[in-house]
């Protein structure tokens, strides 16, 4: 029994619903709170990026076109799934946040709730936010929220679960797909939700999970024009405006970095949905 | 034959304007003289001086911050809602009760008929103040958190197309929700903005609650990136508004964007085709196509493309074009000199590519700014008369054959501001609605406007909405809409 030689895993991205390395062949190592060696990261490129892109914007019609009771279904399945790989979440999270095993299974709980939470709002968000509106004329007219598209997320770099599940599940629950760009220095939650996604119901490209440094992938998703909106939550402080600024050139919805990273067990309220959404007014002439 | 539809001159009278002949800027309750140049504001349809206004500089600009920051700290921050929401219905009843001089010196500043801005224009700013100013106290109720909150000063700026009726899509919610304001109408349409600084001092609004600073480009930029301004709220070019989310980048104001567009009008062969004509008539020759909102393609399914067309041309046959003040106008004159130059390379490069042009025959006058209704078939998708925003009187058609075409080419545009949809059948109306990615949707209408109703684009159209509940959240902190 103990002399038995452990299978190492290979850590890869999470791309279009499969677990390509990287097009650059670049890996990077990865190493617990103190320093220990863990694991080989992928180490995404520029051509991962735009690939991700690709495959979210491919998923996006039939993600955004999925029922509201559907899609809260599929994010439930995603909690089902995540709470059965909870030791496997512990660990990472334990080893790359230098949690106690007590702090860590706190953590993955509060992620494992977090996506129920979301799960439940996909089927609530038009009541909330739409509205029939009483114009002065013969008209029924009404306002519903729909999703923005593809949406780049620039993931907590400290919180590497509960912060990315934080940032990832209001995007979807709206009905936009994602790419991520993961903690640079704690992936490995993150390649394991990849997993948890792949073997769940969330279709292929909906999610797209790139390891690496949010510092060199952030402005080419910045200034891709197929991508509608980003998170600049994980962004390098130092390089955020300039993001904002790279952002401005298709005129995307930024969601502004805070000040430092927020205590994600806090009730996220409507805060990390309603900037991925729009608002669409349909009028129709009322006559007999 | 003698055309039927021969009618008098019915010319509104412009007595009842008194355009003085300049104005400085309107600061801290009053109107003082700028500090830099002054621009002739000219009549588009004569080419006449209307009047001379100042050319606002920074340190106007920053004079007008001062003021407005001082009116929301001490006065109208503090004021009991309920109050707030009173001079708001004032100001209402006051456009309301000057109407007819509105609309006179909208049609003569801008060049749109006089029929539009009587019947349009001027009533739904008054509707817009109306609307708001119910929400002054009641905002708790908006659904946008329990005790939300102004942001302070709001720099707005905004385009010559729709020069009151903007001003008051920006300064309703702006004032309903407890900000401050900094305006900065456009260029070439400031006058009716000026009346409305009278306007403002004939409802007592306190000094410094409104400020106009008029001007052209540098000075709204001015306004932009004042750094004491919270809010900036932008109507205009796509291009500008890129410029302006540049500057906003990094800083703590919040940005709200209502920018151009390329609408698809769909009509399916079961529409009626004599109310999808006014529709197409409406949606791309209302105010002259200076809408950004405009039903600029017109997307028709092939097996009633000709019939369409042919019946679209005998309407536009019927159009009058010339004096904006006459009552019988339907389309007045072009905005600017400017404006004009930029319709008439669009359309050299529609020719150009390869569309056919038609026009009816129209008398067009000697002086003024003038393009006739223009009609665009044969156009491919990739044309630029068919992925620009010309913001003239030019209709590009494009046929289709399938709904699932009808779709893709309507949404094939970096832009994402509104859409119509021509059918009898009610389920095909909601499926498509469904997958357009536009703000806003007319079904069997085209180009209608609510200050209920939210207004505001996808993708490059912009973002934020201006209207309704979900328009206060862009006046509000951390508020969801």
């Amino acid at each position: 029994m103990t002399d038995r030689l452990a299978v190492r895993k290979t850590s890869k991205l999470y791309l279009g619903g499969a677990f390509p390395r990287s097009e650059s062949g670049r890996t990077y190592a990865v190493t617990d709170a103190r320093g220990a060696f863990l694991a080989n990261a992928a180490w995404a490129s520029r051509k991962d990026a735009r690939d991700a892109v690709v495959a979210a914007r491919g998923a996006f019609a039939k993600w955004s076109g999925a029922t509201a009771y559907n899609r809260g279904q599929v994010l439930y399945r995603v909690a089902e799934v995540m709470e059965g790989r909870q030791a496997q979440f512990c660990e990472e999270v334990a080893a790359g946040e230098g949690l106690s095993a007590g702090r860590a299974r706190a953590v993955v709980d509060a992620a494992v709730d977090r996506w129920v939470w979301y799960a439940g709002w996909t089927d609530k968000l038009a009541s909330v936010l739409g509205s029939a509106n009483p114009v002065a004329g013969p008209f029924f007219d009404f306002s519903t929220p729909e999703p923005t598209g593809v949406v780049a997320v620039l993931a907590p770099q400290r919180s590497s679960l509960l912060g990315l599940v934080s940032v990832l599940a209001p995007v979807l629950a709206g009905g936009n797909t994602a790419v991520v760009v993961t903690s640079r220095d704690r992936p490995l939650p993150a390649v394991t939700l990849g997993e948890v996604l792949a073997t769940s119901d969330v279709p292929g490209g909906v999610v797209n999970l790139l390891t690496g440094d949010a510092g060199e992938i952030g402005p080419w998703l910045a200034e891709h024009d197929d991508v509608d909106a980003i998170d600049l939550t994980g962004a390098p402080p130092a390089q955020a405006m300039e993001l904002e600024r790279l952002a401005a050139g298709s005129i995307k919805r930024v969601l502004r970095p805070p000040a430092e990273e927020p205590d994600w067990s806090a009730d996220p309220g409507l805060s990390r949905m309603t900037p991925f959404l729009e608002t669409k007014t349909v009028w129709h002439p009322i006559g007999l | 034959m003698a055309n039927p539809f021969e009618y008098a001159p019915a010319p509104e009278s412009r007595s009842i304007v008194d355009v003085a002949p300049s104005y400085g800027l309107f600061v801290d309750g009053e109107f003082v003289d700028g500090s830099g140049e002054t621009l002739k504001t000219v009549n588009p349809a004569t080419e006449e001086v209307l009047s001379e206004v100042a050319v606002g500089t920074e340190a106007d600009v920053d004079r007008a911050v001062r003021a407005a920051r001082r009116a929301y700290t001490r006065v109208w921050g503090p004021m009991r809602p309920a109050d707030r929401g009173k001079y708001l219905f004032r100001i209402a009843r006051i456009l309301q009760e000057r109407a007819r001089e509105f609309a006179v010196l909208e049609s003569l500043d801008n060049g749109k008929p006089i029929r539009e801005s009587r019947d349009v224009d001027v009533p739904l700013a008054a509707a817009h103040f109306f609307h708001h100013a119910g929400w002054a106290d009641k905002l708790a109720y908006a659904g946008l958190g329990p005790d939300p909150r102004p942001h302070g000063v709001a720099g707005q700026v905004i385009p010559w197309n729709f020069p009151l009726l903007m001003l008051a899509w920006k300064v309703a919610p702006a004032l309903a929700t407890g900000n401050t304001v900094v305006l900065k109408p456009a260029e070439t349409t400031p006058l009716t903005a000026l009346l409305f600084a009278q306007v403002c001092q004939q409802a007592d609004l306190p000094p410094g609650v409104v400020n106009v600073v008029t001007g052209a480009g540098e000075t709204g930029r001015a306004v932009v990136e004042h750094a004491d301004v919270d809010k900036v709220a932008f109507t205009g070019s796509t291009e500008v508004g890129r410029s302006i989310a540049r500057a906003v980048a990094g800083t703590r104001k919040v940005l709200t964007l209502e920018l151009g567009g390329k609408a698809a009008n769909i009509v399916f062969d079961d529409a009626p085709v004599d109310q999808a004509v006014e529709g197409i008539v409406r949606g791309i020759f209302f105010n002259q196509g200076h809408v950004c909102c405009a039903g600029s393609r017109l997307l028709v399914q092939e097996s009633v493309h000709d019939e369409v067309i042919a019946s679209l041309q005998r309407r536009i046959g019927t159009l009058r074009v010339g004096d904006p003040l006459d009552k019988n106008t339907d389309i007045g004159a072009i905005n600017s000199h400017q404006q004009l130059e930029r319709i008439r390379e669009l359309v050299g490069i529609g020719e150009a590519e390869g569309a056919q042009r038609w026009q009816p025959a129209c008398d067009l006058p000697d002086r003024g700014y003038w393009f006739p209704p223009t009609v665009f078939t044969d156009v491919s998708p990739a044309h630029r008369i068919a992925r620009d925003e010309v913001f003239g009187p030019v209709l590009s058609v494009l046929t289709f054959r399938t709904p699932d075409e009808a779709v893709a080419k309507a949404n094939n545009t970096t832009y994402g501001l509104s859409a119509g949809v021509w059918t009898e059948k009610g389920s095909r109306i909601l499926a498509i609605a469904d997958r357009l990615r536009a703000g806003v949707v007319w079904a069997n209408t085209f180009n209608q406007f609510d200050p209920t109703s939210p207004f505001g684009g996808y993708k490059q159209s912009g973002y934020g909405r201006e209207g309704g509940r979900q328009g206060l959240a862009a006046y509000l902190k951390g508020a969801s809409h």
